[in-house]
């Protein structure tokens, strides 16, 4: 059966992997620096995620229980100007879509979300701490990856956004139990329900930004925080971490049946469609 | 409290400043999205720039179908 991503065309490539410690893709790089496992993300336009990302992020979890062997802390962070990630691969997505059967597609879907979602939880629970370091777009599934962290550190121009139900969806990648997870029932409806986006000092304001740091320099602040952190002891420091955040596993697997579900509605076809051959400067998000 | 005028010249300033264009090129009925010639994440890297002068947030929906000056002036001074 098909995919509503379609692998063939996308097939992952092996990527440059010097040492287990060292991995250069064509979406995502790797490389651990002062025992801190950096994962830059660097597909153009905006590290949309689609196939290709998906699998070098597969990839990357796979590695992962090697890595953090010798490190104490991990950042993700992306090295393009646009921002940290502006979510799912809408065009792939809507165009993969058109070339198979809608219950391909819906299946499609469903196995993508599998996929995504043992990533995220992976780092989610990953033994050493996690800091996203944003900046610019981190929109949808991008908003959704600095959620699975443990730390977000935002330069002072980040812009954080759940545009799903502007297309008649809702966030997909785990967006849901992990802002519920993390802040206020009526700043996740708010987020939710009219899909605006808000800067970093909102973010940081509602407790969901850790750090605000100046622009440019959310890295260099993420560095400084995984350099503090290396200083205490590792077990502890898991344990402090397993106490403080559960991982909501039920509703994310409620999440996955919600968001196919919707994904059959003639209106999200409509919605993505708009969206994809929009040429306009404010690309359509009603 | 500032007024609309002083409001939109001070967003006039910001907008010329910052993708640099002249300050005299600009005009409170232009497209900004013509005269700026900017993209949806610059217009994104604009409101950000704006709510952090005027210390004030302006939800995207807010600025639906807005591409002038001195109608975003309007948005801006109703939240101040």
């Amino acid at each position: 059966m098909k995919n509503a991503v379609d692998h063939s065309q996308h097939a992952v490539p092996e990527g440059r992997q010097t040492t287990m410690n060292q991995f250069t893709g064509q979406s995502l790089s790797w490389d651990v620096k002062d025992g801190v496992i950096e994962l830059s993300l660097h597909r153009a336009p905006c590290n949309e995620i689609g196939s290709r990302t998906l699998g070098e992020l597969e990839k990357f979890v796979g590695a992962l229980a090697g890595l953090v062997a010798e490190s104490h802390a991990l950042i993700v962070h992306s090295s393009l100007e646009c921002g940290f990630c502006a979510g799912a691969d809408l065009r792939e997505l809507y165009q993969s879509a058109q070339k198979i059967s809608k219950n391909e597609a819906r299946q499609g879907v469903r196995e993508f979300l599998e996929r995504i979602h043992r990533v995220m939880n992976t780092i989610d629970a990953a033994p050493i701490p996690t800091i996203a370091a944003v900046h610019g777009v981190t929109f949808g599934g991008g908003f959704e990856l600095a959620l699975v962290c443990d730390l977000i550190i935002a330069d002072k121009m980040a812009r954080f956004c759940f545009p799903e139900l502007r297309l008649g969806l809702i966030p997909g990648f785990g967006g849901i139990p992990r802002l519920k997870r993390d802040l206020g029932n009526g700043v996740v409806r708010d987020l939710l329900l009219t899909g605006r986006s808000i800067n970093a000092t909102k973010a940081q304001s509602v407790g969901l930004v850790s750090q605000v740091a100046a622009e440019g320099e959310a890295l260099r602040v993420a560095r400084a925080t995984a350099a503090q952190i290396g200083k205490f002891d590792r077990r502890t420091t898991l344990a402090a971490k397993q106490f403080i955040k559960p991982i909501p596993y039920e509703e994310l697997r409620r999440e996955i049946d919600l968001f196919c579900e919707l994904f059959a509605q003639p209106a999200v076809e409509a919605g993505l469609r708009k969206f994809v051959e929009s040429t306009d400067a404010q690309p359509y998000l009603p | 409290m500032a007024t609309i005028d002083q409001t939109l010249d001070e967003i006039l300033t910001l907008a010329a400043s910052h993708f640099k264009v002249p300050r005299g090129r600009l005009s409170p009925d232009d497209d900004f999205f013509k005269t700026l010639g900017i993209d949806s994440l610059q217009t994104l890297d604009l409101l950000t720039r704006l709510e952090q002068h005027f210390d004030v947030e302006l939800p995207d929906y807010e600025l639906q179908g807005v591409s002038d000056f001195r109608t975003l002036a309007g948005r801006i001074q109703a939240r101040l």
